[in-house]
């Protein structure tokens, strides 16, 4: 492998039912970051049928260059035509290094693409940085430069790992939703687009989709709240969660859960924040009857400003919250958001 | 049917995790267990095994002692165990490990492979997917529910906001979530079949068309730059307080920050 020949920094833009996912600007606001560095340009792969029309979008997100991937064996996500894809472009055009969101697309698409290419790939990073391997200069050993440095953490949020890829190329990642900023939107911005088609015949490894199911939900995106009002355990009951609803109401946020709430059925999964769920990092986060257990940390800690009630005072939430009161939740939260009226009320 | 479950022993990080007073990860006090995706991958397997009579082989590869994981394994149901353990193979990444199960799957019949979503040690759901390109099979990720019917497998694939119910001709790779069902116990025949069990235990030799470029710590694309255990951020206020006094504390932190 030359690997000289392993130029730019491509990212997959995904779509579901052709609207773009916020993880394509993010990658792309990335992707500009490690560009510059590098001295390079920010190309995004869309993939999928009658697409072409978001290329213009990703463009006005930042990227420098569309290549786009369009054909009806391409509509709903499956792992074999996509992975053709991806892999495709990458013996095309040898990117050097290749972002893909760890969403639940991604996290399958990604090592199927690696193992195709043989390359090495880093999941779920939280940061991407340019730098040199080794890190520090070891005597009788190359230091390389302008290498793409992957982190993450690992044992459920407890360690961090910094990863390079250093002999093979692309460089690929999946990068965790909602830690990478995007850029501000240009309007109007136009992308330079190719397009490329590598053929799409269905085989072995392809499988039949029988039915998609889509959940009935009217939900958010917690991922995008200012302001979350999170409950746990503590809360007691589905009923119960009136109280926080009541709280984000006059807040202007949303109510989000932990993992136990998902389990017992009181709210449903896409408001899970945690290790199986969203990481999110709201300017503040109300963790109200939740614990802390280590995964769950792991999807909020980097909130801004964390706020716990719990009435346990040995709960290892306590250990991140910038604020945490030890006290009962039922009494706190309702008196809590008729203090909050009364404050809007005057103003 | 013959199904093999890809297992892997790791260091218990649910409700165990300890810590130094420093803030890293005391590793020394920390049990380990069948990971648990792994553990809900086998029991799908031994509903199989119990409804069409399926023949379960649990597929490790760790330091000698995780055969203990693949005796936990006997224990709950499964017919063997096979142990892939040789020096040569330590420090291996996601491509590395899954290069390595591919080479001992290539000894071994199967319809279906199982594998853990991911394992909550690396947390990488990579080596599943990675195996079946590997041996060149249909991967469906992500398994809620699965049944069979014929020579196919019919699952239901998580999305974020959907799933998906995807058919695939065997044999065919499957990576299961801990939801997929709750994992039986062991049985006290099982224990005892556990105990007399006689173990599998393969070395680099026994792998089939693997480079030795592709094992191990050299075989591994990616390298670690730098590892440590997370300082986590600094205990802020706690404060006991009656709610009233609770209420004005809060409202007074959301002034001061400007929240409100």
């Amino acid at each position: 492998m030359n690997l000289e020949e392993y130029k730019g920094v491509y990212v997959f833009a995904q779509q579901v039912d052709n609207v773009m996912n916020g993880i394509a600007f993010e990658l792309i606001g990335k992707g500009k970051d490690l560009a510059e560095t590098l001295g390079t340009e920010v190309t995004a792969v869309l993939v999928g049928s009658d697409v072409r029309g978001l290329a213009d979008e990703l463009a006005e997100y930042g990227a420098d260059k569309v290549i786009v991937v369009d054909d009806p064996e391409l509509k709903e996500y499956r792992t074999e035509p996509y992975a053709h894809a991806l892999a495709s472009v990458i013996e095309k055009y040898k990117p050097e290094i290749f972002l893909v969101g760890a969403t639940a697309i991604g996290r399958d698409l990604g090592p199927r693409v690696s193992a195709r290419v043989h390359t090495g790939l880093t999941a779920d990073c939280t940061q991407l940085e340019i730098g040199d391997y080794p890190m520090n200069p070891i005597p009788g050993r190359e230091q390389k430069h302008n290498q793409l440095l992957m982190t993450r953490p690992a044992f459920g949020g407890n360690t961090i790992a910094t990863i390079a890829c250093p002999d093979f190329r692309p460089q690929m990642a999946t990068v965790r939703p909602g830690v990478m900023q995007k850029r501000p939107k240009v309007e109007g911005a136009k992308a330079n687009v190719e397009e490329f088609n590598p053929g799409f015949t269905p085989n072995g490894n392809y499988v039949e989709i029988l039915e998609v199911v889509k959940a009935v939900t009217d939900t958010v995106d917690i991922m995008e709240a200012q302001i979350l009002v999170s409950g746990g355990r503590g809360v007691g009951s589905a009923e119960n969660f009136k109280l926080l609803d009541e709280l984000a109401e006059v807040l202007g946020g949303t109510v989000s859960c932990s993992r136990a709430v998902v389990d017992a059925g009181w709210k449903p999964k896409d408001l899970q924040v945690g290790q199986t769920g969203k990481t999110v990092r709201p300017n503040v986060y109300f963790a109200i009857g939740i614990s802390g257990a280590i995964q769950h940390l792991a999807g909020m800690e980097e909130s801004d400003l964390i706020i716990a009630i719990n009435k346990d005072e040995t709960a290892p939430i306590f250990d991140v919250a910038d604020y945490g009161i030890v006290g009962d939740l039922n009494k706190i939260v309702p008196a809590l958001t008729e203090k909050l009226r009364a404050e809007a009320a005057v103003k | 049917m013959k199904i093999v479950v890809c297992i892997k022993q790791v260091p218990d990080t649910k409700g165990g995790v300890k810590f130094n007073p420093d803030g890293t990860l005391d590793r020394a006090a920390m049990m380990t267990i069948m990971n648990p995706d792994d553990k809900a991958g086998l029991e799908a397997a031994l509903r199989l095994k119990d409804q069409y009579g399926a023949e379960v082989t649990a597929l490790t590869m760790g330091l000698p002692k995780a055969a203990d994981v693949l005796r936990e394994a006997i224990a709950m149901g499964a017919d063997r165990g096979i142990l892939v353990t040789d020096r040569v193979l330590g420090g291996a990444d996601t491509w590395a490990t899954s290069q390595t199960l591919a080479g001992a799957l290539r000894n071994l019949e199967y319809d279906l492979i199982i594998t853990g979503r991911q394992a909550i040690d690396g947390d990488t759901a990579q080596v599943g997917p990675q195996i079946s390109e590997h041996l060149n099979i249909p991967v469906i990720s992500y398994a809620q529910k699965l049944r069979i019917e014929g020579d196919s497998v019919v699952v239901e694939r998580q999305f974020d906001d959907r799933y998906h119910v995807l058919k695939a001709k065997m044999p065919c790779l499957i990576t299961a979530l801990a939801e997929l069902n709750e994992p039986r116990y062991m049985t006290p025949g099982g224990i005892f079949d556990a105990c007399s069990a006689e173990i599998t235990v393969w070395g680099r030799n026994d792998l089939k068309d693997v480079d030795d470029s592709n094992l191990g710590l050299k075989g591994s694309p990616t390298q670690i730059a730098k590892a440590s255990d997370k300082v986590r951020k600094g205990v802020g206020e706690k404060v006991a307080l009656d709610p009233a006094e609770a209420v004005d504390y809060i409202v007074g932190k959301l002034k001061e920050k400007h929240v409100i």
